[in-house]
């Protein structure tokens, strides 16, 4: 560029805006009187989003089509007057032509910019067209929001503040429609809230495929209802209750719970499967009330599957382990920490080093997995694996590999396949020439096929959970770990994404974060082990010696994460996005 | 030393620990009662004998409400949390409050509550300890009392508490000096320093401010009234300042220091303090009331008309001698509600510069007119030039002490 | 800002001893203390009570009667004349509260209920008399008009747990208030 700079200075003094934006397939848009260049094609909103202007909305999402039928998004447009036959356009003295307003509003939403465009989001007309929309959105809401669960979080409410009248002229009776309805098994519907905007419609139809929503009557009377017969029944549910944008579609499982303005947000990512959708987890104290997806494009998009935001209830379950045990005879007692350590050690340096085996997990992070294999060295044991979990994706966010850290287990083990031994120490166990086996964060009886009696052969036991199960009743050392959303760590997920999860709450009782866990039993083993002060610790010196993740801290994470490898794997879903964002039906 | 004495001994120190303790709740309901009547309040007047707790129908009130008030107070300091704050430095915390009480306490040894008692042969003084140096020890020991505060002060680990404890110091040790100077005229009159026969000395020639009868009508014995009045004066206003009464409470003023050097202290620790700085209040009075008051004698020659060594003379000697503590508790009460609190410069300098040298011309000026006999009214003229001169100097370097320097001068 | 100079009064020596000035002042503590003494101090007429002074003597002696009706004291709900919990559990006192002294659990009516059109009431109510300033906030901020500040004001009990005021004895404390509350209303 620099060489021929001269050279396109004199150029670009004769060259207009709309010249230089279009050799970069630019436009030039005027928003509320500042030009800038946005993308051919971009959606007037879109623009406006790109200029820091905010043009409020309720039927346009992004990741869905524009049908236009909220009417919020209404703007004042104006283009270049039409030069008469003839004559040439006329260039004011900053190169660009003069805008002649349209005395009515368009949408924005569904609109796209062309060269020279002007955009109003404020002045007389669009505010006394808002505040009209708003004035008609409201006549037959029910205005309970200290009752609706989505008072807080409401664009209704906001808007209705920031653009609205302030006060009815509505002096007729309100339509009545159903209230409190069942659709679904995760969805309660209040058709008094609805101001139709038909996201829910349209993300049932275009993402979840599964067009069960609709509306039905005319005029004043329409509600959204689901088609007879049928119900809203598909893992992909509670996006709609996410997506809408009043009280009108509302979560079963969150309903009445708590007021969102007490919520603390923790961004997360979910461990439920091998996609990791990018979640945030809504606490108040140390108690979780819900987990949303957050929108991440090179993951999940902007949705989640309903079976894995509910999943968080396991965590605040009763059967939790909150201390160490270590089982004397024939029950386990409680214990403290540095005893259970100490002895789930010294269980294991009696041993020599093919007869201990370990059992770790793909629900373990990347710091974790790292400080098994530190400890497998260390003993000197290569009977390393992990549990495999197969199952069916669903086409769509659900990956088939339900565990969510494989990846990570492969490139840290440096194999292709961790679960790779666990056969060889089902059988050793079975043969007894295995005598000790640390089992982190598995129940093996359910998942990996280890029957009772070959787990009673062995000496030494240590197990790692969260919960009570099977194997940890009969273990001989179980130390309580963390829940997904009680510790902070980094997941690799099918694609190769490196992502991470916040500390949303404390876990329960005196259960510990498992690096800690397996750091103070690394210290035990290896007199000269300097167990690293914090989970970034850790880290880094993994990646000092992990290849793939060279280079990376938990900074360079971020909130959405960094690709470390190449897999091969895509995500469905984002596919079915991609087609159609390059079909022009979504914004994307 | 006999059994007897050992035995009266015995019960003296507990009658007498006894009174003292009493007086020092009884400073606490006065102190209540009174200030709350001098400011149009009630004070504490419903406080009864709680006899419903004991099994009985009805609770038991007192004549005048609130008489038990102190006993509940020191009930609720006894039960309420005793807190050691974790930064500070414990065996000097915790020494601190004892060695603010066993001073004031053990100061009542040499106080003659009455006159002594005789039981056949044996005559008991009403003193704990007859000593030949009742002020020297009195003084002595009333000194100690600093360290409780300063170590208070220090072992709180705390700045109030630090402040507090350092103007304490400072302010005792300058006015201990005021103190000690300010009785040597007494001493001089008295040519005794037996607190005992300085009593009995009072009751027969009449009281130290008030000669009316006996010996005390003499011209010399009054003209003594200057020397002496200023001796009072300088006394008293010391006893204020050694007690960390107002108008001299810095150590803890409130609205500078929180609490001052008790701050950090709750409980019967901050009980102990309480009850340390009214038995001082308590020595301080009995100490005024026993030099310049005739201590338990009655006055007016009546003492003389009273068998000597009654038991129930002795009784009503001690009597007497309470109501005149009373009297001065009171005074120092009306004192703190009438004079506002000083500043610590203005302390300090009234200390230092105004009744040090005070006292000091005071001693000469007592030593001039008890020697007018020896040396006639030549001499005494002589003497009293110099003393002018002498104290016209004071004055001068005195004056120059308090000039602060210009902002000026080089 | 300009500098004053206050030129403090010239005292003579006289006045400089201050013993005078001193004395002056204990007798006029003292005249005081004996005319508050026989109740002659200014008030004690009114407040004849205590005989000493202007104090009122306060169990046997109150002001309930003259507390204004707007007086703010312990916060209570209310329910409409016919017996109905006006709150829905909005939960916006806890939020508003400045001494975080309200804890609401919110709860669903049942589908069987009468009153199930309002879906939403407390299914627990604390307010900790520990922990309330009395500010009036809850009463100010309350969308239903279900929370009031009484005139109670005599807030008493022996142990922390006492002093947390549950669902029941707020609505003791707080009884009826009459006057219209859309949320029971069919046509809005």
């Amino acid at each position: 560029m620099s060489e021929d700079a001269p050279a396109s200075t004199v150029m670009a003094e004769k060259k207009l805006p709309k010249d230089l934006a279009a050799e970069k397939g630019l436009v030039n848009v005027q928003i509320d009187g500042h030009w800038i260049q946005v993308p051919r094609g971009t959606r007037m909103i879109e623009a406006a989003k790109m200029a820091e202007k905010e043009i409020p909305h309720y039927c346009y999402h992004p990741k869905l089509s524009s049908p236009g039928n909220c009417r919020m998004c209404l703007v004042q447009m104006g283009m270049p007057p039409r030069p008469a036959p003839g004559a040439d356009p006329v260039y004011g003295e900053d190169g660009y032509q003069e805008i002649g307003w349209m005395p009515r509003p368009v949408i924005a939403c569904a609109n796209t910019v062309a060269e020279n465009m002007g955009i109003r989001t404020s002045g007389d007309l669009v505010e006394d067209t808002r505040k009209g929309v708003m004035e008609f959105l409201l006549i037959n809401h029910p205005l309970d929001c200290p009752i609706c669960d989505q008072a807080g979080e409401c664009k209704l409410q906001e808007f209705s503040v920031e653009h609205g009248r302030g006060q009815s002229r509505f002096q007729e009776t309100k339509i009545k429609k159903p209230k409190n309805v069942d659709i679904g098994k995760n969805i309660r519907l209040d058709d008094e809230r609805c101001i139709m905007c038909s996201r829910c419609i349209r993300f049932m139809d275009e993402v979840a495929e599964d067009p069960v929503l609709g509306f039905s009557q005319r005029g004043t009377h329409t509600s959204v209802t689901v088609h007879p017969g049928h119900r809203l029944d598909s893992n992909y549910s509670l996006n709609t209750a996410d997506i809408c944008p009043v009280g009108a579609l509302t979560s079963n499982d969150f309903r009445f719970q708590m007021r969102v303005w007490f919520l603390k947000e923790t961004k997360s990512i979910d461990t439920n499967c091998g996609t990791g959708a990018n979640t945030v987890i809504w606490t108040r104290g140390n108690e979780i009330f819900r987990v949303t997806p957050r929108q991440n494009d090179e993951v999940n998009s902007a949705w989640m599957p309903d079976s894995h935001r509910l999943a968080f209830h396991s965590l605040q379950s009763d059967d939790r382990l909150t201390r160490p045990l270590i089982r004397k005879e024939d029950q386990h007692l409680e214990s403290t920490w540095l005893e259970a350590s100490a002895k789930a050690a010294e269980g294991l340096n009696m041993r020599q080093p093919n007869e201990v085996a370990i059992i770790a997990s793909g629900r373990l992070s990347n710091e974790e997995l790292y400080l098994t294999r530190k400890i497998a060295q260390t003993i000197g044991t290569d009977l390393v694996s992990i549990v495999p979990r197969q199952g069916q994706s669903d086409g769509k966010l659900i990956s088939a590999d339900r565990n969510p850290n494989t990846t990570g287990a492969n490139l840290i083990f440096a194999t292709d396949e961790a679960c790779a031994k666990l056969d060889a120490i089902r059988e050793g166990i079975s043969a007894g020439r295995i005598k000790s086996l640390i089992v982190l964060q598995e129940d093996l009886m359910e998942e990996a096929g280890f029957k009772q009696e070959d787990l009673a052969k062995l000496d030494h036991l240590i197990i790692t959970h969260t919960h009570a199960n099977a194997t940890a009743a009969l273990a001989n050392v179980v130390l309580p770990g963390s829940g997904f959303a009680e510790k902070r760590a980094t997941y690799v997920n099918v694609t190769g994404r490196l992502q991470r999860t916040n500390q949303a709450v404390i876990a329960p009782g005196e259960a510990r974060d498992d690096w800690e866990i397996l750091s103070a039993l690394l210290s035990h083993l290896d007199k000269s082990y300097q167990a690293p002060a914090s989970m970034d610790g850790v880290f880094n010196a993994l990646a000092a010696e992990i290849p793939a993740f060279q280079g990376q801290s938990f900074g360079s994470i971020g909130d959405l994460g960094v690709h470390i490898t190449q897999t091969g794997v895509t995500i469905p879903l984002l596919e079915q996005e991609k087609a159609r964002k390059e079909s022009g039906i979504i914004v994307g | 030393m006999d059994i007897p004495f050992l035995i009266a001994a015995l019960i003296k120190i507990g009658v007498f620990i006894g009174i003292t303790m009493t007086f020092v709740s009884v400073c606490v309901i006065f102190e209540r009662r009174f200030s709350a009547i001098i400011q149009d309040r009630v004070g504490p007047n419903r406080t009864m004998v709680p006899l419903s707790i004991l099994g009985f129908k009805k609770d038991f009130a007192l004549p005048i409400g609130g008489l038990t008030q102190p006993v509940a107070d020191g009930l609720k300091f006894i039960l309420k949390e005793d807190f050691t704050p974790s930064y500070v430095r414990k065996v000097f915390f915790w020494l601190a409050p004892v060695l603010v009480v066993v001073p004031a306490l053990l100061t009542m040894a040499v106080v003659p509550f009455g006159s002594p008692m005789e039981f056949g042969d044996t005559v008991i003084p009403m003193a704990v300890a007859d000593l030949n140096v009742g002020p020297l020890f009195i003084f002595a020991i009333a000194s100690l009392s600093v360290y409780g505060i300063t170590l208070a002060g220090w072992a709180s680990n705390s700045k109030y508490p630090f402040f507090g404890g350092v103007r304490s110091c400072a302010q005792m040790i300058s006015y201990e000096i005021a103190l000690g100077l300010s009785i040597i005229p007494v001493l001089m009159m008295f040519q005794t320093l037996n607190l005992g026969h300085i009593v009995e000395y009072q009751a027969a020639h009449g009281w130290l401010l008030l000669p009316a009868w006996g010996e005390g009508l003499s011209l010399e014995r009054w003209l003594m009234l200057i020397p002496l009045g200023i001796s009072f004066v300088i006394f008293t206003t010391s006893i204020f300042a050694e007690t960390n009464r107002m108008p001299f409470d810095l150590p803890e003023c409130e609205t500078e220091l929180v609490g001052g050097y008790h701050t950090e202290y709750s409980s019967m620790k901050f009980a102990l303090f309480f009850m340390g700085e009214y038995a001082a209040m308590v020595v301080g009075s009995a100490l005024i009331v026993t030099l310049f008051f005739g201590g338990w004698s009655i006055g007016f020659g009546i003492d003389g008309l009273l068998p000597t060594g009654a038991w129930w003379v002795s009784l009503i000697h001690i009597g007497c001698f309470l109501s005149k503590v009373t009297v001065f508790i009171l005074f120092f009460i009306l004192v703190r509600w009438t004079i506002p609190r000083f500043r610590y410069d203005q302390l300090m300098n009234l200390g230092w510069i105004v009744f040090f040298e005070a006292a000091l011309i005071n001693v000469f000026l007592a030593a001039l007119v008890l020697a007018y006999p020896s040396i006639g009214l030549m001499g005494v003229i002589i003497g009293f030039i110099i003393l002018s001169a002498a104290a016209t100097l004071l004055i001068i370097i005195a004056k120059g002490a308090t000039q602060k320097p210009s902002a000026t001068a080089v | 800002m300009a500098i004053i100079k206050v030129q403090r009064p010239k005292l003579s020596p006289g006045e400089k001893i201050y013993f005078g000035a001193i004395f002056k002042g204990m007798v006029i503590t003292l005249r005081h203390a004996f005319r508050s003494l026989i109740g002659k101090s200014t008030g004690a007429k009114e407040l004849n009570s205590s005989g000493v002074g202007i104090t009122m003597q306060y169990p046997e002696q109150k002001w309930d009667d003259q507390l204004p009706e707007y007086y703010r004291g312990t916060p209570a709900l209310v329910t409409d004349e016919q017996d109905r919990e006006r709150c829905v559990s909005c939960q916006l006192c806890e939020f508003i509260c400045p001494p975080k002294a309200i804890k609401i659990t919110p709860g669903e009516i049942p589908s069987n209920d009468e009153w199930a059109k309002v879906e939403k009431r407390p299914q627990a109510f604390d307010i900790d008399m520990i922990r309330c300033i009395y500010c009036g906030m809850c009463e100010e901020v309350c969308p239903e008009q279900a929370i009031y500040l009484r005139p109670d004001y005599v807030v008493t009990g022996t142990s922390r747990k006492e002093m947390v005021h549950d669902k029941d004895r707020l609505y003791e404390i707080g009884g009826k208030r009459v006057g219209l509350v859309n949320k029971w209303n069919d046509l809005k």
